[in-house]
């Protein structure tokens, strides 16, 4: 088992004839994704690999039973095409693009919300049940099937520590980048809650960084709320106040937000959190193991 | 994207958002003018830089009479202004704008901010003007007063009231206060912004409500639909290397350390900087080359980290994924054959094709050390900075 994904979803992608489009579905099909459809205005009739294009999602839907998306569509437009994937019933919507204004998600995540879709990102590296789907832009080998679910606020960071507990013979059950952004679909206590209902994950690893309060949250939720051993770790314990560190959303600001401020606030929530990212495989085999 | 206090007033009153009258000068004799053509017996003279506090620094005097006036400016245009936000180093004033001086009678802090939590802008405001509201929110939140904002309905006449009565405004001024709420509502919505803030918002002597202070940060990702916000852009205030890093699309902040890091990806970079940290040093820099790192862009962050004269030691940090170990290792030697690296490199290659990677490392003349793990690489930079 899994959550978001797994052998039955049938992927749709929009954006699937553009440059990262077309190259990252085929890594997904590569990997064993059921990628059933793509989408891109204008291009309808065209296609990928055989994989059929259309206009519309709502074509795409009724044609091939897709059932979740994933999103390569430039900044500008892809406001409008994740509103496209939610009104079109979609339960599961994967955006990868990065510098959407935050004004067009502050319209967006609403309107999903209200459409019941279920938002990753914008601006992440996607997800993955591995063994099963990739739906995401991350290196599928470096995964291994298993019982660790995963979820974190950033990319190569991820990988890295996906590698970490991939080399010390946890797999995973599901990875999920949530995004970078200030203003995300899905925060990490929504992926706790899928975690806490899935039977084949047994423990969480929660990776965040400066900005914001979503790590906060999470504490106080898994304090109280969840069933599961839960690992984490915070970057950007020495990055200055006031400064953007490349994500959007990772600024300290007066009101709060810095690393520290975080650990305790997990540590406090009963969170296993390593302060040394080398050690993150070793701590997760301790308390996973 | 910050601005400066005079181009945020320009905006304001474009949206009719009262402001003191006044102008900006580059020069002593045009401040002095300025102060001629405003009139009045008062007037107050303030640095233009992209930082807060400047009152405490210096940056904001009073003066008599327009040769006063004239004299402060030549003062303060090219001193290198210290507040408690600029950091120790400081910023140069190139421009002040020069204002008519308002008897205050009454200050209050207004704002528009996005709710992260929420996920929706919010309207903030409180009786207690000038004072810094983070302070504030912390010493006694119930002096704030907040509306949160449905984007899809805007600001109605209801939260423009409980703004006006919550902090305590006088009946007389209602409207007025009412107006500033939306008119500051329309600035954040229609011009992308990050934060709006008006700090103080006063009432003066005669009852006038102005905005004596304007603070306004723009969504960088927004700006390709407001070509006409780019003008307003003051290269100046950028460190140097930060500009020339956005230059060649690479995410550079210069830090006050000694060990530079080049890492792909800005949660993994974060972590490094924190590694450094860990390992007895401090990061000079934050650099994240993106998931696409070209040989052009290694090189070029290479000559960007050697910028800063006190870095001793460079860590490179790559996690390859889709690109591969052996592409970045490849690119990482043209780069430094290209460019001449006197301090020590710690290299730290893992994922993808990382043992083909590590063989070009290897197999190139270049004197790298190379790392294996993360915490292989904490105790490689403990070794280099000892």
């Amino acid at each position: 088992m899994s959550i978001l994904i797994d052998k039955d979803t049938r992927l749709l992608v929009q954006g699937i004839t553009g440059r990262e489009g077309s190259f990252h579905t085929r890594q997904c099909v590569a990997y064993g994704t059921h990628v059933v459809a793509g989408v891109t205005p204008g291009k309808g009739g065209q296609g990928l690999d055989g994989i059929p294009v259309f206009n519309t999602i709502g074509e795409a839907v009724d044609r091939t039973g897709a059932n979740a998306s994933l999103i390569f569509v430039p900044s500008p437009f892809a406001p409008d095409a994740i509103m496209e994937s939610g009104a079109a019933g979609l339960g599961l919507t994967v955006c990868i693009t990065e510098g959407i204004p935050i004004k067009d998600m502050l319209k967006v995540v609403p309107f999903l919300k209200r459409k019941n879709c279920c938002l990753i990102g914008p601006n992440c590296p996607g997800v993955i049940s591995p063994g099963r789907c990739k739906a995401g832009i991350m290196p599928g080998q470096i995964h291994k099937e298993g019982s660790v679910g995963v979820i974190s606020r950033s990319g190569t960071l991820t990988y890295e520590v996906v590698h970490q507990l991939t080399q010390s013979g946890l797999g995973q059950s599901t990875c999920i980048g949530i995004g970078g952004d200030p203003i995300i679909g899905s925060s990490f206590v929504d992926m706790l809650k899928l975690f806490d209902q899935d039977p084949d994950t047994e423990g969480v690893v929660l990776i965040g960084e400066i900005g914001g309060h979503d790590e906060e949250t999470a504490a106080e939720y898994i304090r109280d709320h969840f069933s599961k051993p839960v690992v984490g770790f915070v970057a950007g314990l020495t990055a200055p106040p006031g400064k953007r560190m490349g994500h959007a959303g990772a600024i300290i600001s007066g009101s709060g937000g810095t690393a520290a401020e975080k650990i305790a606030a997990m540590r406090k929530g009963g969170i296993h959190v390593v302060e040394h990212l080398g050690e993150l495989g070793k701590e997760a085999s301790e308390v996973f193991g | 994207m910050k601005i400066h206090e005079y181009q945020a007033k320009e905006i304001f009153s474009k949206f009719a958002i009262p402001v003191p009258r006044g102008s900006v000068a580059q020069n002593a004799e045009e401040a002095r003018k300025i102060a001629e053509e405003i009139g009045g017996s008062r007037w107050v003279v303030k640095a233009q830089i992209h930082a807060g506090g400047r009152g405490k620094g210096g940056g904001v005097r009073i003066a008599e009479t327009p040769e006063a006036v004239g004299k402060i400016a030549q003062e303060m245009l090219g001193m290198t202004l210290v507040t408690p936000q600029t950091g120790p180093q400081g910023r140069q004033v190139r421009a002040v704008l020069v204002e008519e001086a308002l008897a205050v009678k009454q200050e209050f802090y207004v704002g528009a901010a996005v709710d992260r939590a929420r996920q929706c802008p919010v309207l903030i405001a409180s009786a207690e003007g000038g004072m810094g509201i983070e302070e504030l929110a912390a010493s006694r939140p119930e002096a704030i007063v907040r509306e949160w904002i449905d984007m899809g309905i805007g600001l109605p006449a209801f939260q423009a009231r409980n703004l006006v009565f919550g902090v305590g405004m006088d009946a007389g001024l209602v409207r007025a206060g009412t107006g500033v709420f939306n008119q500051l509502y329309k600035v954040f919505e229609s011009l992308d912004c990050m934060l709006v803030e008006i700090n103080p918002l006063i009432v003066t002597e005669d009852n006038q409500l102005l905005a004596l202070d304007a603070k306004i940060d723009f969504d960088d990702n927004a700006l390709y639909r407001h070509k006409d916000l780019l003008e307003l852009d003051d290269p100046n205030e950028q460190e140097p290397l930060e500009r020339e890093a956005s230059h060649h699309r690479l995410n550079y902040i210069r830090l006050e350390g000694d060990v530079g890091i080049m890492v792909n990806g800005a949660g993994l970079a974060m972590a490094t900087m924190d590694l450094i940290k860990q390992a007895g040093a401090r990061p000079a820099n934050f650099l994240d080359v993106g998931g696409g790192a070209t040989t052009e862009m290694v090189t070029k962050g290479f000559e960007i980290i050697l910028g800063d004269e006190n870095v001793r030691g460079i860590l490179i940090n790559i996690f390859g994924g889709i690109l591969r170990c052996d592409v970045l290792a490849n690119g990482v030697v043209e780069a430094a054959k290209k460019v001449a690296i006197k301090v020590p490199v710690v290299v730290r290659l893992d994922g993808t094709n990382v043992e083909e990677g590590r063989q070009i490392l290897a197999r190139s003349d270049l004197d790298f050390i190379v790392a294996d793990t993360m915490a292989d690489a904490a105790a490689k930079v403990r070794a280099i900075v000892a």
